[in-house]
């Protein structure tokens, strides 16, 4: 019994130094030299001013905006410490609504969401929530569907905007691999952009 | 359900396949004692370890040696993650200022790294502090997978030779497996991971001011290296709340490919292993192909239910093309989600990159089901290929019994010691699923903790103690787990489910070794080809998830039936 406590203790702490140390810590050295943007998060900065994470999705409530899809993060309301708030894209927490498919709560989610979207035969990311709550994403067809909402609101001709979409639609990898795609904030930053230039 | 769906599938399953082989075959080389292609930069390293321990790698140990080395190595590590997380407010490493654990779950998350399991009662974000996660939880994904591995191979040796003493030496196998297999592929993967965007920072979580106006915190942390053992080692434990849906451990589909190959490497590898260490490489086959024939089927099943979508929802006005997207992420899509929660299950791994407690009941019950068989398909990094040896040993007595003969499995005669531990392994672990779910279900502090009313509830508590006894670690999400009685009763069923099925396996290895071992006679039933893969894929589920079959028909079956009727709850 003896006998063994020292191999056991020095291969825990051997493995602990080379494994929970010295690689993790290379591993940080070696984002920093030669992948210093997907090391630090992605981060989109732009004049000083951080706007978010290339890769985590975030809300858009304002008109002139494509919207991501529902999320379902739940957080303390700042103002009453005992209530739960949704908050939706805080990307200091993360998860999903777990709802299961029978749930009463779902159905009356889904439906009072689409009575606000007021179009049948809705892509079905516009109105269920994310498995990350962080989505980025949303699909073509959950993007045309915000198309003359999005022209509307920005004065400009629903083809403008269509074409800025057609330039962020993201094919699936290697032609097969995952879903066709927008990425929500990449397309805002790109038609406020679109907007400057005029 | 479409082609493109089915091709996703088919390039997961394709890497992994052809995978398998030459891993199994490294793997046999490197628990030979042989010379890998690694030996000369690691050999000193390997050597190093072996000083600074006092081992001498080339004494053998007993059967009780080697479980008596295991579970004190275990037992010590557990108590250090315990004390880690107690003290990981005043340890290195903790810019976000996260607090000390709570006794409780500190116990809870303690038994869950230290069993593979990687049951997630805490979150993340804000329970763990960076230092926690990289000295804590990493070393922990390494060594609990070193662990699994060590004694499926002592298993394995108890069949190569004859009339063995030893089964090995634990502290060499842990060693050489973290060494020359976690530890590189781990190293490749990170990177790897790193450069498609999961970061790699000790900096204070970042803020943003949104575009629509708003303020966004954007939580990361040293997440890529540890991203990659999570996986490779079927550990599971994600470095976010929302596991590998979260962007920054799964960035895109590519990466989910990757994790997905990772997770399911190893398990089918060591049935590869196996028939070249015991001398016969069909017989590592036999296993392989039964693992990989369930794991299709069982892919395919929960692909085909979520690929159906929700009839409520369809109903209600949602177009059914993209299935089921209720706990999914767009990236990846229904089939990539299933084929993804499928494999993690059917490993012990328990990662999820779409939440299982929104999946259609049948493509819940799916994962379910596969915990319940015993993580055989191809089951955890070890624990996969010593439960499947198992029930190889069970399919052999029963086919003996149908004949008349005693039975052998590779060349060892399989006799009423080994069967009554191989029985006392497969019954034990119904006794913490059935009594605890059962148990909890009356309680009224276990009641309080689902959040599904209806036949979903039963199944949310279900699938909580089969993924604690079964060291899976996924769950149905909603049910709310860092209570008093879920904390400890389900700390209590890794610990019991991990332990108390290993040691009686390795009590059937210390048996079997001691036996001579015997050249196939005219009665030798051949345990090859597709007679022998049938009656296992037969025996996994009759003795594996029969005893299942009443609970799950209360649960995930009733769920589907309501969900056609249109019933809410």
């Amino acid at each position: 019994m003896v006998s063994q406590i020292r191999p056991v203790c020095a291969l825990i702490l051997g493995f602990t130094l080379l494994t929970g140390l010295a690689i993790p810590l290379a591993f940080v050295g070696l984002g920093q030299v030669a992948f210093p943007f997907q090391a630090g998060g992605s981060l989109i900065q732009r004049n000083g001013r951080t706007f978010g994470s290339a890769l985590i999705g975030q809300s858009f409530t304002s008109d002139k905006y494509f919207h991501a899809r529902p999320s379902a993060l739940m957080g303390t309301d700042p103002k009453d410490s005992a209530k739960q708030v949704a908050t939706p894209y805080d990307a200091s927490e993360s998860g999903a609504s777990n709802l299961a498919p029978a749930a009463r709560a779902l159905s009356e989610r889904v439906t009072a969401d689409l009575a606000k979207i007021g179009a049948r035969d809705v892509p079905a990311d516009m109105v269920t929530t994310s498995a990350s709550g962080l989505d980025p994403d949303i699909s073509p067809e959950n993007a045309a569907l915000q198309v003359e909402r999005v022209a509307r609101a920005r004065g400009v001709p629903p083809d403008a905007v269509r074409a800025v979409v057609a330039s962020h639609v993201a094919a699936p990898e290697l032609g097969f691999v995952g879903a066709p795609r927008v990425n929500v904030l990449a397309l805002n930053l790109a038609l406020d952009e679109a907007g400057r230039g005029k | 359900m479409t082609l493109i769906g089915w091709a996703q599938i088919a390039l997961v399953l394709a890497l992994v396949f052809a995978s398998a082989f030459p891993l199994g075959h490294y793997m046999a080389v490197l628990f030979s004692g042989g010379r890998t292609w690694l030996t000369p930069v690691l050999g000193p390293v390997e050597r190093g370890f072996y000083r600074l321990a006092g081992i001498d790698p080339r004494r053998g140990m007993s059967w009780r040696e080697y479980v008596f080395a295991l579970i004190l190595l275990n037992a010590v590590h557990f108590l250090v993650l315990y004390a880690m997380l107690r003290l990981q407010d005043v340890l290195p490493f903790n810019p976000q200022h996260v607090a000390a654990m709570s006794p409780r779950l500190a116990f809870n998350t303690a038994a869950s790294f230290v069993t593979n399991t990687n049951w997630q009662a805490y979150v993340p974000e804000s329970q763990i502090s960076y230092g926690a996660q990289m000295f804590g939880l990493t070393v922990h994904n390494f060594l609990s997978a070193a662990t699994g591995i060590a004694a499926a191979v002592a298993v394995v040796r108890a069949f190569a030779g004859s009339a063995l003493a030893t089964l090995g030496n634990f502290y060499v196998d842990l060693t050489r497996v973290t060494l020359y297999l976690l530890l590189p592929v781990s190293i490749v993967a990170g990177a790897v991971l790193l450069a498609a965007g999961v970061p790699e920072t000790l900096s204070a979580y970042a803020s943003a001011t949104t575009l629509d106006g708003g303020s966004q915190t954007i939580a990361f942390g040293p997440v890529a290296f540890q991203e990659a053992i999570k996986e490779f080692g079927t550990n599971g434990g994600g470095f976010f709340n929302a596991n590998s849906a979260h962007p920054f451990e799964n960035p895109s589909a590519l990466t989910n490919v990757l994790e997905n190959w990772l997770l399911l490497a190893i398990p089918f590898a060591l049935a590869i292993m196996l028939g070249h260490m015991v001398g016969e490489k069909r017989q590592g086959r036999s296993l392989f192909y039964a693992m990989a024939i369930l794991l299709t089927l069982a892919i395919a099943g929960t692909y085909a239910a979520e690929a159906a979508g929700n009839p409520l929802l369809t109903h209600a006005g949602v177009n059914a093309g993209m299935g089921n997207m209720e706990g999914k992420d767009v990236r990846f899509g229904v089939a990539l989600s299933s084929a993804f929660n499928t494999s993690a299950t059917g490993t012990s791994t328990g990662a999820v990159d779409s939440f299982t407690d929104s999946y259609t009941p049948l493509g819940g019950l799916v994962p379910l089901f596969l915990m319940q068989l015993g993580e055989v398909t191809p089951g955890g990094v070890g624990s996969g290929l010593y439960t499947i040896v198992v029930f190889a040993l069970l399919s052999v007595f029963v086919a003996g019994l149908m004949v008349g003969r005693t039975p052998e499995y590779l060349g060892k005669k399989v006799q009423a010691r080994e069967i009554k531990l191989a029985m006392l392994a497969v019954l034990i672990l119904t006794v913490f699923i059935l009594g605890g779910a059962g148990l909890s279900l009356v309680l009224p502090n276990g009641v309080s903790s689902l959040s599904a009313a209806g036949p979903h509830g039963l199944s949310e508590m279900l699938y909580a103690w089969s993924s604690a006894t079964e060291n899976n670690g996924s769950a149905m999400a909603g049910l709310t787990a860092d209570t008093r009685l879920l904390d400890y009763g389900l700390g209590f069923a890794m610990i019991f489910g991990r332990f108390a099925f290993m040691v009686p396996v390795l009590a059937i290895a210390g048996s079997l070794a001691a036996k001579p071992k015997l050249p196939p006679s005219a009665g030798t039933f051949p345990t090859t080809g597709p007679l022998f893969v049938g009656l296992l894929i037969g025996v996994i589920i009759i003795l594996g998830g029969l005893q299942f079959m009443p609970a799950d028909a209360l649960g995930p079956m009733a769920d589907h039936f309501a969900l056609r009727a249109g019933h809410t709850f």
